[in-house]
């Protein structure tokens, strides 16, 4: 219920627009990945989803932003059910991350989708970062998983980092097609990939 | 219900009248359209005429509730304008804190303002104290990239959609012996005018239309649809001098007044989206584009007709 009135909310802000650019089968385990800009975002991408498709997606949330504090920790994981992981930051270590990629694996099971920001941050002025690598570690633990690209345009403008107040510009969600991880493909190259999937969505 | 015995009532079912026979012709069009491009005509004017019915209704409930309703609805239309006005151009991350002043801020105290009726200030709230504000804190925020088209972005989207659109429902405020208590039809009367132009325009452009006026701004707006859109809204505002407190002759003047301040409205607002690239503002109204793309001709109309009555009309 709380959920439903978040995303009306987010969607009323953001005056946001969702355009699939192709079909998505429902019941598929798939990863959303979306360049990231405004505290808004996973809820507007959560928004976006069909109801049915809403109930088995988690976002994916720093545990440093969204586990502190008594409503934002409410809102993440009773509300939307995210999976909180530690960032690695700066002076992450390899075990570190690897043990977010884990608890991300084990938060999908058999059938949650996840939105994740590969970015690992919210963008200061609408560039899109360079990814890291906790998309392509996923894949190595799942292989089989749809990526599916999302670009979300305009939050930068809605509700830049550092603002707390969100002005009522429009937003855009354009939806790409799912792609996947190939067999031993070269991290960064499919990194690159992924990226360059995000951007192609851009000029929809 | 009285509401339909009194003039604006009349016209209100006038405009209906229309809107059925627009509906038939559009009906009786996409019979006949053959070719693919005569098709999408077509169907681009019936999704216009659909949208009509929509806004009609929208407007006549507003304006036949008097003052609040129309208050009301043109803020609504004024945030939407702005919403789309500031999407569609530049503005930079240090620009937050001002735009979130335009739009909550600026654009309610405009409108409690007329709805206050409170004359001197809404007159120089947004250009005085708006201009003020506005720069002063986006030089607070001290990002000095393209400083200059940063403030004017933003004030210009204020001016535009905030300042002169509250000049409509503005007439509302204006006291003219004889005519106390109908604002609403006046105000009807000057949306009537301006949108009534638009549309012949249009018509008048699509049947002869040949010469773009400006065709490097809109290749739709032709000598044909200007000319044509011109004396067709100048006879319909002259017919309907009797809502009005003019005399026939006043009437026509203020009729010619609305429509060329209606088609410059809309020529510099293309202007605009020419320059950004895009053919609408925004996509709310089906056929019609954004809410900014129907109420261009009503930017530069409103204010001039509303200054025009208040310097002859209201002692």
């Amino acid at each position: 219920m709380i959920s439903f009135v978040l995303a009306w909310i987010a969607r009323l802000v953001s005056g946001a627009t969702v355009k699939w650019t192709a079909p998505l089968v429902p019941n598929r385990q798939r990863v959303y990945f979306a360049n990231h800009a405004s505290h808004l975002d996973f809820v507007l991408i959560w928004s976006a989803l069909p109801p049915i498709m809403r109930a088995r997606t988690r976002p994916v949330a720093g545990s440093d932003y969204w586990g502190k504090g008594v409503i934002r920790r409410y809102i993440s994981t009773k509300v939307f059910n995210a999976i909180l992981i530690e960032r690695a930051g700066a002076a992450g270590s390899a075990s570190h991350a690897k043990e977010s990629i884990n608890a991300i694996a084990n938060g999908m099971g058999a059938d949650n989708s996840i939105i994740v920001f590969p970015e690992g941050t919210r963008s200061m002025n609408g560039e899109i970062l360079p990814f890291k690598s906790g998309l392509f570690h996923l894949c190595g633990l799942k292989p089989e998983l749809e990526l599916v690209p999302v670009y979300l345009a305009n939050m930068n403008r809605i509700l830049p980092k550092g603002e707390v107040l969100p002005v009522p510009l429009i937003g855009r969600v354009i939806v790409g097609a799912p792609m996947r991880y190939e067999a031993g493909e070269d991290k960064a190259i499919f990194l690159a990939r992924a990226r360059d999937a995000m951007l192609a969505l851009k000029a929809q | 219900m009285r509401f339909f015995h009194t003039t604006l009532g009349t016209l209100v079912t006038g405009v209906l009248a229309l809107l059925v026979v627009a509906s038939i012709v559009g009906f009786v069009l996409s019979r006949s359209a053959k070719s693919d491009q005569a098709r999408a005509t077509v169907s681009n004017l019936n999704a216009r005429i659909r949208a009509w019915w929509v806004m009609v209704a929208v407007f006549g409930v507003a304006v036949g509730t008097g003052g609040v309703g129309s208050i009301i609805l043109f803020f609504l239309m004024s945030f939407l304008a702005m919403r789309e006005f500031l999407t569609l151009t530049p503005t930079a991350r240090a620009d937050h804190a001002a735009i979130f002043w335009a739009f909550f801020i600026f654009a309610p105290i405009q409108y409690v303002l007329v709805w206050m009726q409170w004359y001197g200030l809404f007159a120089v709230l947004i250009p005085v104290y708006g201009f003020v504000a506005i720069t002063s804190r986006m030089a607070l925020s001290g990002d000095t990239e393209r400083f200059l088209e940063r403030t004017a972005t933003v004030q210009w989207g204020l001016m535009a959609c905030v300042y002169c659109v509250s000049h409509a429902p503005a007439l509302l405020m204006l006291q003219i012996p004889g005519y106390t208590g109908n604002g609403a039809t006046l105000l009807f009367y000057l949306v009537l005018v301006a949108q009534f132009n638009d549309v012949m325009q249009y018509v008048w452009g699509k049947l002869v239309g040949r010469k773009p006026v400006a065709p490097t701004v809109s290749p739709n707006k032709t000598w044909g649809g200007f000319l044509g859109g011109t004396a067709t809204a100048v006879a319909v505002g002259t017919a309907l001098y009797w809502v009005t407190p003019f005399t026939p002759l006043i009437a026509a003047v203020m009729s010619l007044a609305i429509t060329l301040l209606g088609f410059a409205g809309g020529l510099v607002m293309s202007a605009i989206k020419r320059d950004r690239g895009v053919k609408d503002y925004g996509t709310l109204i089906e056929g019609h584009g954004g809410v900014l793309d129907r109420i261009d001709s009503l930017l530069f109309a409103a204010p001039v007709f509303f200054h025009l009555i208040r310097f002859f009309y209201v002692p």
